[in-house]
């Protein structure tokens, strides 16, 4: 019967007595039950903890938060203007697309505190009378690497802000802003569901996402340079 | 239960195995993978509005428009402007690197004052005070004419606005930086008898006979010279160049003539006696339109027949008959001079035989030929009121003695300032203003400028970035970048209409700067009187502006003016000399010393080889110097680390048992420098070649202690006819280090 400690001395001797360990451990298979019941047990505990690390620890440890600078609310807002989200997130004369509103705009209506919430005195003592650009956190911001272009999706394709954008544009308080740690990137082009799974359009953007929508609208299946299809027809 | 080594290992597999079911490694490799592309030093474009800014390049004296692409409020391209009728779109790279001279390292952000051979920033109110009590000082003591100016040119409101300020406070020592337009713009007085600058038809010319001109290495307006280069190869124009070195011009011509630096004019006179012995000239113009011809013909068929003229510039005679065949059996051929970029006057007598040329063959205000441009009439200020003061220091000579009894035609001799200040125990100019101009590393004998700086009591510099000469000043008032201010830019680079180029603030100022014209008018209004009287306006723009008057409204939309007057057909001239006629030559010219090569200076049997500086596009050798972008282009046969490297001949190099990348010791009359030996059949044997443009002191740490300023190793040899600077090269030895 050998035992553990057993085992790991004759691990470090030489091979001779390994040998004489081998052909006695047959022996003995009585305590054998209780051996592997810990083994099992184990193999459970680290299973489990490590699914819990996974998909409940890692999630937290890898996305931070911040907060908006100001408090801002859509809905009033949409209620407010004649065109819809194009009367603040407009396209320019050249076809570019303005994204984030500047200050210059908020002015407009913006240059006098408006109604009596803290968050509006905020607004406008601390950027629009000190001339300051709200540092507004967006989440759909992609990496430079990533071309794309509002126009040839809002303009020519007809497509919705709420597709990719979702309903944004009908919630009254602004979600904190969540960024991973490693990439720097906001969580929502990976999407909320840290396993991928997206149940809507607008879940996450990464390139399979468009991709996916790429294929399914028949969009361009090969590069327009070299016809090559696959990776190609973006990367060339 | 007892926890063993099964146990563990049992552990780690099941963490294992739900380590693989959870999100973590596949998520992590992601993100390790994204991460890998967001390091922090990789450049992002900006994001933000896009707009482009119609503006205008200053950095050279070509005068292209550019249009400058913004996104929100940063630069973040310059781009040639389409439509501007010097560069209609094109640009140099200088041109394209021109937002690292608006963001570098290189810029003045306050202003500064020099305290014990430190700059210490200073107010602007501190440093207008300093120079305001120092020029009351100097007038009420009766020494106003002991302050002087150097400007980059004389065209335009600011430079005017300086000159004015000069002449009402009662100093003639205004100076213009030197270049080949002084003397062409005295060819055109003593020959046609205009004030004008020389314009050069290169557009429409079929034959361009080139005594030296870097036309395709930064001569005059680069973008429209290479644009002009393009059209000659697509029309089969022909481009013959005469130099000693193989200079990218030599390279894209069509036939390259090497000549003994310093007899481009012997090989020009001797071309005329060809023309004339074999009756080639245009005989309705030499008839009908010029004076002088016939004893001008006699000196050229008497001194410079083909033999003679061959053993001094060493072309062949047989060469020089077919050349002055070729260019008088051209359509349109063009004759043009100005060594390099053109920045040193050289020989008057050279010019004048060049331009002889071009009259021979007709070509003076042909199309495709040379062409008077007038200067620009729009700054027409009201005379000033003088006081006493001031008319007494304008009766005072000039320092350079220019305009003098020994150089009456000179206008501007700043390669005499030197001496005149160094040679004397208390320095004759007492002030020194320095706009757009680096004199102590741009012009030949550059120690004795910047011996002369020290000298000098006070030396302001208005300079925008950290140059030699601004290092050596004792106050800097910076000057915002051309990307950041209105200024009016005459174009006198060889253009052959006039021109004028209207720069923008394309952003904001971003440093505590204040423009020239400011400055001035705030100076002449703390001095009071006359001084003050003569600046009548708020501040710089509204002069600006109201100078401008029409033209301000065209400038603001369009980013410059060109006279609709003058279109690309030829004009005839008009000669206002006495005969009313083009003068081959005249009572005045003959009184001129004869044309003679202008020797380099040393002794042969100590110094036995000759030094020419050679100019390059991609080396920037005036004020401005090169931004990084562009000194990444110059190629490592010309800096090699932080070595410069010299252009030897095998032949050369092989007497003097040296070999290709072997580190040598340069030495010159005046000074040493340690090179690196470059192999190149290019270069006549006997001669050693170095680039303008390296070996800053200053600037930044992307320009300065890379390779040998040649300035610095090069003294200066005036042209005997006028004073003006005519060195193009200097004797030096070459040692093994």
């Amino acid at each position: 019967m050998s035992t553990a400690d057993d085992l790991d001395r004759t691990e470090s001797e030489n091979t001779a007595d390994e040998v004489a360990e081998t052909a006695t451990s047959g022996s003995g298979d009585i305590k054998q039950d209780g051996s592997s019941a810990s083994i099992i047990l184990f193999f459970i505990i680290g299973f489990v903890a490590s699914l819990v690390v996974g998909w409940v620890v890692f999630p937290k440890l890898l996305y931070s938060q911040k907060e908006q600078p100001v408090a801002f609310n859509h809905a009033l807002h949409n209620e407010l203007v004649d065109a819809g989200c194009e009367s603040c997130h407009f396209f320019r004369e050249d076809g570019s697309y303005s994204g984030v509103p500047k200050l210059a705009q908020c002015i407009d209506c913006h240059e006098e505190v408006q109604g009596d919430s803290e968050a509006e005195r905020y607004f406008v003592t601390e950027f629009v009378q000190k001339g300051r650009e709200v540092p507004w956190l967006v989440y759909s911001r992609q990496p430079p690497c990533v071309f794309f272009s509002h126009a040839a999706h809002v303009k020519k394709a007809g497509m919705d802000c709420v597709s990719c954008h979702g309903h944004i544009g009908e919630s009254e308080e602004l979600r904190p802003y969540e960024y991973n740690r490693i990439s720097r990137y906001s969580r929502d082009i990976w999407g909320h569901n840290i396993s991928g799974i997206k149940h809507n359009s607008w879940d996450r953007m990464k390139m399979n996402d468009c991709s996916e929508c790429h294929v399914k609208e028949n969009v361009n299946q090969g590069s327009v340079q070299t016809h090559r299809g696959g990776c190609f027809v973006c990367h060339h | 239960m007892k926890v063993d080594r099964r146990s563990f290992l049992s552990f780690l597999i099941g963490g294992a195995a739900g380590t693989a079911l959870s999100p973590l490694p596949w998520k992590l490799t992601d993100d390790i993978s994204i991460w890998t592309q967001m390091w922090p030093w990789v450049p992002v474009p900006e994001r933000g509005e896009v707009t482009h800014v119609t503006s205008a390049c200053t950095l050279c004296p070509g005068g292209c428009g550019i249009s400058v692409r913004k996104v929100d409020d940063r630069v973040v391209k310059i781009e040639g402007l389409e439509g501007h009728p010097v560069n209609d779109g094109g640009l140099c790279t200088l041109g394209l690197a021109g937002a690292q001279l608006l963001y570098g390292p290189q810029r003045v952000k306050a202003p500064m004052k020099n305290v014990d051979g430190r700059l210490v920033e200073i107010s602007w109110e501190g440093a207008l005070g300093e120079i305001a009590a120092r020029l009351k000082e100097l007038r009420e003591s009766g020494q106003p004419h002991r302050v002087a100016c150097i400007a980059g040119t004389d065209r335009g409101t600011v430079p005017e606005l300086l000159n004015r300020f000069l002449t009402v406070y009662g100093s003639p020592q205004f100076f213009r930086v030197p270049s080949i337009q002084d003397t062409y713009e005295l060819t055109l007085y003593l020959m046609q008898g205009v004030r004008a600058s020389a314009g050069f038809d290169f557009e429409n010319a079929d034959y361009v006979l080139s005594f030296g001109s870097g036309l395709l290495d930064g001569w005059g307006a680069p973008v429209n010279i290479f644009q002009a280069h393009s059209r000659w190869c697509e029309r089969g124009g022909k481009l013959v160049q005469i130099e000693p070195r193989q200079s990218r011009t030599a390279a894209k011509s069509d036939s390259w003539i090497p000549i003994n630096p310093g007899t481009e004019g012997a090989l020009a006179l001797s071309m005329a006696g060809v023309i004339i012995k074999e009756s080639l000239y245009n005989a309705d113009f030499v008839n009908t339109q010029s004076s002088g011809f016939d004893s001008w013909q006699r000196l050229v068929l008497e001194n410079y027949d083909t033999e003679s003229a061959a053993k001094m510039t060493g072309v062949d005679p047989s060469t020089i008959a077919k050349l002055a065949r070729d260019f008088a059996g051209a359509r349109k051929p063009l004759a043009v001079c100005g060594r390099g970029k053109g920045q040193t006057p050289g020989s008057l007598k050279e010019v004048m035989a060049v331009h002889a040329l071009n009259a021979l063959v007709g070509g003076i205000g042909r199309q495709g030929g040379v062409r008077a441009v007038p200067e620009p009439d729009y700054i027409d200020w009201p005379e000033p009121e003088m006081d006493a003061v001031a008319a007494a220091g304008m009766q005072q000579g000039r320092v350079d003695q220019a305009g003098g009894s020994q150089y009456p035609h000179a206008r501007y001799l700043l390669n005499r300032l030197p001496e005149a200040v160094n040679s004397s125990a208390d320095s004759p100019i007492q002030v020194l203003f320095v706009s757009d101009a680096n004199p102590s590393y741009s012009l030949p004998n550059s120690k004795a400028f910047a011996d002369a700086f020290k000298k000098i009591p006070m030396v302001v510099s208005f300079s925008s970035y950290l140059g030699e000469t601004a290092e050596l000043a004792d106050l800097i008032l910076p000057s915002p970048s051309y990307l950041e201010q209105y200024e009016d830019r005459p174009i006198a680079a060889g253009y052959p209409r006039p021109i004028v180029n209207l720069t923008r603030p394309v952003v904001e100022p971003l440093f505590n700067t204040r423009s020239v014209g400011d400055v001035v008018i705030e100076l002449a209004r703390s001095l009071g009187g006359t001084v003050a009287a003569a600046f009548p306006w708020d501040d710089y723009r509204s002069c600006l502006k109201e100078t401008l008057g029409d033209k301000w409204a065209v400038l603001n939309d369009k980013g410059y003016w060109a006279d609709e007057k003058s279109g690309s057909g030829g004009q005839p001239a008009t000669f206002e000399t006495k005969s009313s006629r083009f003068e081959f030559t005249n009572a005045e010219i003959e009184a001129m010393t004869r044309f003679a090569p202008v020797e380099p200076e040393g002794d042969i049997a100590a110094f036995p080889l000759v030094l020419v500086p050679y100019d390059t596009m991609r080396l920037w050798n005036g004020y401005i110097g090169n931004p990084p972008f562009v000194i990444k282009i110059v190629p490592d046969t010309v800096l090699k680390n932080n070595d410069g490297l010299i252009e030897v001949n095998p032949a050369t190099a092989s007497q003097l048992g040296l070999q290709d990348g072997q580190a040598a010791k340069l030495t010159t009359p005046h000074g040493t420098a340690r090179v690196r030996v470059h192999l190149f059949e290019g270069i006549m044997p006997g001669l050693v070649s170095l680039p303008t443009g390296l070996g800053h002191t200053a600037h930044s740490k992307f320009l300065a202690g890379k390779g040998v300023n040649v300035n610095a190793l090069i003294g200066s040899v005036e042209d005997a006819a006028t004073g003006y600077e005519a060195v193009w090269g200097i004797r030096a030895k070459l040692d093994k280090a």
